[in-house]
């Protein structure tokens, strides 16, 4: 029980997450993207006239069960199977966020940051909002996330999912790199 | 006659339905679980990818790249089955410009947000409930490309 409560290994955590696509297949044929359920809540909640989202997205539910499923497994892991330690990063990335006043690594994400006092704020609003915004907008006009393209699609080698990928990395290289900087210092 | 047949026809349907509920609800809990294990959800962990200053990230992706790739390619290889007995389909991805302006779009808002969609479930599971706000946020994201997608140049 104890080793299940530090953090998982890289290689372990990848095998698992690569079985879920031929879990998914076996289970139903169902092909892995997370993302396009953020179009399925659009689809049964407010579809307007719009008809990019006028489809039957009861068809799509198991999708959605999926996620619920992610958000339970995420309660459980982190009130059964947490070590109560902080995460454990490269010290470099440490000093860099102890100049924006970002020192609490008791989390998934960084308190300082990630709470709704933060909200009202403009540098909060920018990265919880408009990030959120940019991560919605993005998958869609790309056809996919991270799970849809990066591991559904190049463990099927389709190039285009290739393409996808490589700019999903440009894009966090340059979010990261040169723009979040003065983000975080707002 | 017809009518009783295409009734029970459709009870059977939507009862059968809920039984595979389940199997998605458990990948789905499987999944969470790994995810906050792994501290793949991290925000901190995302931003130390993108800085180059840790291998985790790029490890967890390779191995769950080639894990997969070989699970499909022994699917293909044995002719594997749904447990429903159907034939598993892969459908391919077309190329469409989306993928590279999309993909950009998304890619800065992973670098601000250090969550892709799957991950914002779980960091509301483990309590960070103000990431309800994110989700939100991204919903309206997706609703206000699936508004303007008429008028997106997208193929």
């Amino acid at each position: 029980m104890s080793i299940l409560k530090e953090p998982w290994p890289w290689y372990v955590a990848g095998i698992l997450i690569g079985l879920t696509v031929p879990v998914l297949l076996i289970a139903g044929n169902k092909q892995f993207g997370i993302s396009a359920n953020l179009r399925h809540i659009c689809a049964s909640c407010f579809p307007g006239k719009v008809s990019f989202f006028r489809y039957d997205w009861r068809k799509e539910r198991w999708n959605l069960v999926f996620a619920a499923g992610i958000l339970i497994g995420g309660y459980i892991a982190a009130t059964f199977l947490s070590n109560g330690q902080d995460i454990k990063v490269n010290p470099e990335l440490v000093q860099q966020l102890k100049s924006y006043g970002i020192t609490d690594y008791s989390n998934m994400v960084p308190r300082q940051l990630f709470n709704f006092g933060s909200l009202l704020t403009l540098r909060g609003w920018v990265m919880l909002v408009g990030g959120g915004f940019l991560v919605g907008f993005g998958t869609r006009y790309a056809g996919g996330c991270t799970s849809g393209h990066s591991i559904m699609g190049l463990s099927t080698l389709q190039w285009p999912s290739l393409v996808a990928t490589i700019c999903f990395m440009a894009g966090g290289f340059i979010m990261a790199n040169l723009i979040l900087p003065f983000i975080l210092a707002l | 006659m017809s009518t009783t047949y295409s009734v029970n026809n459709t009870t059977n349907t939507a009862e059968k339905g809920r039984k595979h509920y389940l199997r998605y609800l458990l990948t789905g809990i499987m999944f969470g679980i790994v995810f906050v294990k792994a501290e793949i959800i991290s925000w901190f962990r995302i931003q130390e990818m993108f800085r180059l200053q840790s291998f985790h990230m790029y490890g967890v992706i390779g191995t769950a790249v080639i894990t997969a790739a070989l699970s499909v390619w022994l699917i293909r290889k044995f002719g594997i089955r749904t447990l429903d007995g159907e034939k598993i389909t892969i459908q391919p991805k077309k190329f469409k410009q989306g993928q590279i302006w999309g993909g950009l779009i998304f890619g800065l808002g992973w670098g601000l947000t250090g969550a892709c969609p799957g991950p914002l479930f779980a960091q509301i599971g483990t309590g960070a409930l103000v990431v309800i706000v994110v989700l939100a946020s991204a919903v309206a994201g997706t609703w206000t490309y699936g508004y303007l997608s008429s008028r997106i140049k997208n193929d």
